[in-house]
């Protein structure tokens, strides 16, 4: 191995501008856009008399115009300050960063898909209809379950849709007053509760056992007549199937509650596994996870729900219904025992069409094979690593992903935060760190079947690279890290103690310096 | 596969590093659940198939581009500059996760900074959030915040307000017990809110333009709720509207949420949209939703990161503001980027044209005999009466290739609102447009 300098004596010369060769900086659109410039050319209309009604807008509204070169420059710089799935590999455990293929881009911009209002016609839009009920097809075959709710905009509206369709179907039973609890384990994400508790339902946490795996008999003792539901991930957020799930849904059902299950990492079995052959009553799938619709920075996701024949009655409106030939929507609440409405329209239309267009890429063969490989890889990862990382469950096989601790890393002086940005420094994007929060200093790699075998190796020597100078005791290449990134750390706790949410000068102005 | 870079020899390669013989053996946990054959499906296709069998079934849809189109109801069709869908298909745009780390995410954060301040700006608030699912989820998040804000549990929805907005609210309310009251639909903007604002109210919600068009004044409401000690919601469904029309923030509203659609995004049969939530700097810590702040990095450059997190879930769990743990973010940036090339002449612009093109066609209509225009005010949006059903009509105008309008009942089925048409005129409309509408109008009439 060559000796490494020293980050000390790695000193760079400032440069005048603050660029960095092909690394450039740019203002706020504030900063350099003008009021009375538009990168849109429009033609005022002619005289006419308005009808506001004395509503005109009398307030200045102070929004910077660009135009069209400044503008490009101005994102493309920006979008060269982020790390991508195109860029490298995304490991991000429990958020499943894989290939987004462009074919489902242009699919999602056929005129017909992209150009159509929620409210046209029935009779103008069939194609949709068809394609909403194609989808549901084959969600609802790759689940084993009876129905999907289509309309929930992201995973955690998909858990809201799920629990309000057990709520529901409590209240059908006359149960709503005694069944007002919802167990879920402490591996949970953090979702689960938050969602229980928007619905007044009060979360008994159920501790996992040491083998990373909740068992029958915990769940047994927590459960009772007052006990609504229970929320599990499967396979779990340790990367972890449930080898028990079968037992516990039993217990749960003898018990009169429903079987939530988190599909969050339903990818790691789709094609190998059905969730309804487990005794799920209903399951959100992150069409944004498993069925690769891009993350976009942040969103729009999207979270179809599967239901079993208990819950599909329940299901939000709208839902298609099958007339013989015929599609409809059924949008009217009245004489059904729908839930009712979630959200305006009919779900995530855009996010539809990229995933059916993955999901007819791929059919059932190659659906099949990408949990496989996904699975295999990051086993793979976990044969390779786990000689110099520690892993509670570092002999056990484990599904999607793959979870490390910190007890390898103790008294080194270097944090599970610090070997995440060294991380960034090798041009990989940190594993999702600190979560689960079963686990001290969790670090969850998910590799996805995206990952050629010289990407994995790569990254395999990488981070023994990386965990060999921990051992070392090259600490600054952590505590210093990221050297290579646009930015170096960045103060968080100053701009939670003091927010500053917005641009506060004027267009064209500078900011006052701070003290 | 072509998604698929393992090859067959590397896929036994790597199981025999592990000591497997196959690859199911990698699924002994679930081993008596796996399937024991192929579910019944159809195989792999090539981008040739797939485009072939989803273009077919995109050929069955009536693209709103390619006819007379003047609908809108909480979805607006705009022209959107090129170089918006070019820019948000950026791979570092497109394929980035939420910006949790953020040295390596300044390009997202920094658009999020920046959406933050043009909606704060726009709805003439003080902050605003990184972008919620749409409009109509934002606004029951609006009133689920107006409860925490005020420790009381009751909210009152505007007859105005559009019928989907209303139900998800309720929906939610309902299911955490909360009270909601929903004023009967008001097509002719007569309800008198003030008169019902009592002191156990958290909010009041209600919709400018609303869902018939009629713009609302605001202020007088403000001063009553603020009397009473009420938060005042203000919901708007055409962001473009605040070009032209004074914001809810300078009527005095205490949340602003809005469908932001309408601004560099596409309608897309109805998602995804771009919720838009906005409020007074004093209830930041109970907004839901994600929230970008400024600071510094460690050399002392300016630097953005995702703040207050103590609110979410991930933090919080069961007792966070919310459940969310999404945006809308390829949403916010398509509306950022779009805004930033309109500014505040383009926005103006653009709002004067869609005012002007649907005056234009309500003057048109108020000469037709037997159809009524109901409205005294408008932004470019309005309800008509008919002399008959307006579903019907909208039927047998989508059999010529006009898109004519969305009927009043197909948002609020049996509420006797049978014979309304609400109608969207915009930038897009030409003269030949808004004549074919006018002679089917009045052959509707004449029948």
């Amino acid at each position: 191995m060559t000796e490494r300098p020293r980050f000390s004596e790695t000193k760079l010369p400032r440069t005048f501008s603050g660029h960095r060769g092909l690394a450039h900086e740019t203002g706020l659109i504030f900063e350099h856009g003008r009021e009375d410039f538009s990168g849109v050319d429009i033609d005022p209309p002619q005289d006419f008399k308005p009808r506001l009604g004395g509503l005109e807008r009398q307030s200045p509204l102070g929004l910077p115009g660009l135009s069209e070169p400044e503008c490009l420059r101005h994102y493309v710089r920006l979008s060269k300050q982020n790390y991508a799935i195109d860029t490298g590999l995304y490991p991000l455990g429990s958020c499943t960063m894989k290939h987004n293929p462009r074919l489902n881009e242009k699919m999602a911009r056929l005129p017909g898909f992209a150009d159509i209002h929620p409210l046209q016609p029935l009779s103008t839009v069939r194609g949709a209809l068809e394609l909403m009920a194609d989808l549901s097809h084959w969600l609802v075959t790759l689940t084993g379950t009876e129905a999907v709710a289509l309309t929930p905009k992201a995973g955690a509206h998909g858990e809201m849709c799920g629990m309000m369709a057990i709520k529901a179907a409590i209240a059908a039973r006359g149960e709503a007053a005694t069944r007002k609890i919802v167990l879920a384990p402490e591996s949970a994400h953090g979702t689960n509760p938050a969602t229980a508790a928007s619905l007044g339902f009060t979360v008994r946490s159920i501790p996992a056992g040491e083998n990373g795996l909740v068992h029958p008999e915990t769940v047994a003792a927590a459960l009772g007549p007052d006990v609504a539901a229970i929320m599990l991930t499967n396979p779990n957020t340790c990367g972890l199937f449930e080898r028990d799930i079968v037992e516990i849904a039993r217990l749960v059902h003898e018990a009169g509650a429903y079987f939530y299950c988190d599909g969050a990492n339903f990818n790691a079995i789709v094609g190998k596994v059905r969730p309804g052959d487990l005794g799920v009553d209903a399951m959100h799938i992150n069409l944004h996870k498993t069925f690769s619709t891009p993350h976009g920075g942040g969103g729009p996701g999207a979270g179809p729900v599967v239901l079993s024949s208990r819950l599909a009655p329940f299901a939000p409106i709208p839902f298609l219904r099958r007339d013989g030939d015929k599609l409809t929507l059924v949008e009217d609440k009245e004489d059904t025992q729908s839930f009712g409405r979630m959200a305006a329209f009919h779900g995530q239309m855009g996010m539809f069409v990229r995933a059916l267009s993955y999901i007819l890429s791929h059919g059932g063969d190659g659906l099949a094979m990408a949990s496989e490989n996904a699975v295999l890889s990051a086993n793979y990862l976990r044969v390779c690593l786990k000689d110099v990382m520690s892993s509670p469950f570092a002999e056990r096989l484990c599904m999607h992903e793959v979870l490390f601790d910190d007890a390898w890393m103790k008294d080194s002086g270097v944090t599970v935060l610090d070997f995440a940005k060294a991380m960034i420094d090798e041009g990989i994007h940190p594993m999702t760190v600190y979560f689960p929060l079963v686990v001290h200093g969790a670090m969850l790699i998910e590799p996805t079947e995206s990952e050629s075998a010289a990407f994995l190796d790569m990254f395999v020597a990488t981070l023994r690279d990386l965990a060999f100078s921990v051992k070392n005791g090259e600490v600054e290449r952590f505590t210093g890290a990221p050297y290579y990134a646009p930015r170096t750390r960045l103060d968080e706790t100053t701009a939670a103690r003091k927010p500053v949410l917005t641009y506060k000068a004027p267009v064209g102005g500078r900011e006052p310096k701070e003290a | 596969m072509r998604y698929l870079p393992l090859s067959p020899t590397e896929r036994e390669d790597m199981l025999t590093r592990m000591g497997l013989a196959e690859i199911d053996d990698l699924f002994a946990d679930a081993a008596d659940k796996l399937l024991k054959a192929p579910l019944d499906l159809p195989r792999h296709k090539s981008e040739l198939e797939v485009e072939r069998a989803l273009g077919a079934l995109a050929a069955k849809n009536l693209a709103a581009g390619a006819v007379p189109f003047f609908l809108g109801a909480g979805a607006y069709k705009h022209h959107v500059p090129a170089s918006v869908d070019h820019l948000i298909q950026r791979s570092e745009f497109l394929t980035s996760y939420t910006p949790y780390q953020p040295e390596i995410s300044q390009g997202t954060l920094q658009v999020l900074f920046e959406f933050q301040t043009q909606v704060a700006r726009l709805t003439g608030m003080d902050v605003a959030n990184a972008s919620m699912y749409d409009g109509s989820t934002a606004a029951a998040e609006a009133v689920l915040m107006a409860h925490r804000v005020t420790r009381r549990r009751n909210a009152l929805l505007s007859g105005g307000l559009h019928p989907h907005y209303a139900e998800t609210a309720r929906t939610l309310s309902e299911m955490a017990n909360d009270d909601i009251r929903i004023l009967p639909p008001d097509p002719l903007a007569q309800e008198d809110l003030i008169a019902q604002l009592d002191d156990s109210l958290s909010c009041v919600v209600v919709q400018s333009p609303d869902v018939y068009g009629h713009l609302r004044d605001l202020r007088p409401l403000a001063d009553a709720c603020r009397a009473k000690g009420v938060l005042l919601v203000a919901v708007v469904t055409e962001i473009l509207s605040l070009g032209l029309i004074e914001s809810p923030g300078a009527q005095g509203a205490d949340i602003v949420v809005a469908e932001g659609q309408s601004i560099g995004n596409g309608l897309n049969f109805g998602g995804p949209y771009l919720g838009l939530f906005a409020t007074r700097e004093k209830y930041v810590r109970q907004m839901p939703g994600r929230l970008c702040g400024q600071t510094l990095d460690s050399q002392g450059r300016r630097g953005f990161v995702l703040t207050l997190s103590t609110r979410e879930q991930h933090i919080r769990r069961e007792k966070a503001t919310s459940n969310i743990c999404t945006n809308s973010g390829l949403c916010a940036l398509a509306f950022s980027i779009h805004l930033s090339l309109l500014g505040e002449k383009g926005l103006r612009e653009l709002a004067l044209v869609n005012h002007a093109n649907a005056v234009a066609l309500a003057e048109a209509i108020e000469t037709i005999p037997g159809v009524k225009l109901l409205n005294q005010s408008f932004f470019n949006e309005f309800c008509v009466e008919l002399p008959g059903p307006a579903a019907e009509f909208v039927e047998r105008a989508a059999a010529r290739n006009l898109l004519a309008g969305v009927p009043a009942s197909r948002l609020s089925p049996r509420a006797g609102l049978d014979n309304l048409l609400l109608v969207a005129s915009s930038e897009l409309n030409t003269d030949a447009d808004r004549a074919t509408l006018v002679a089917a109008l009045r052959e509707e009439a004449a029948r």
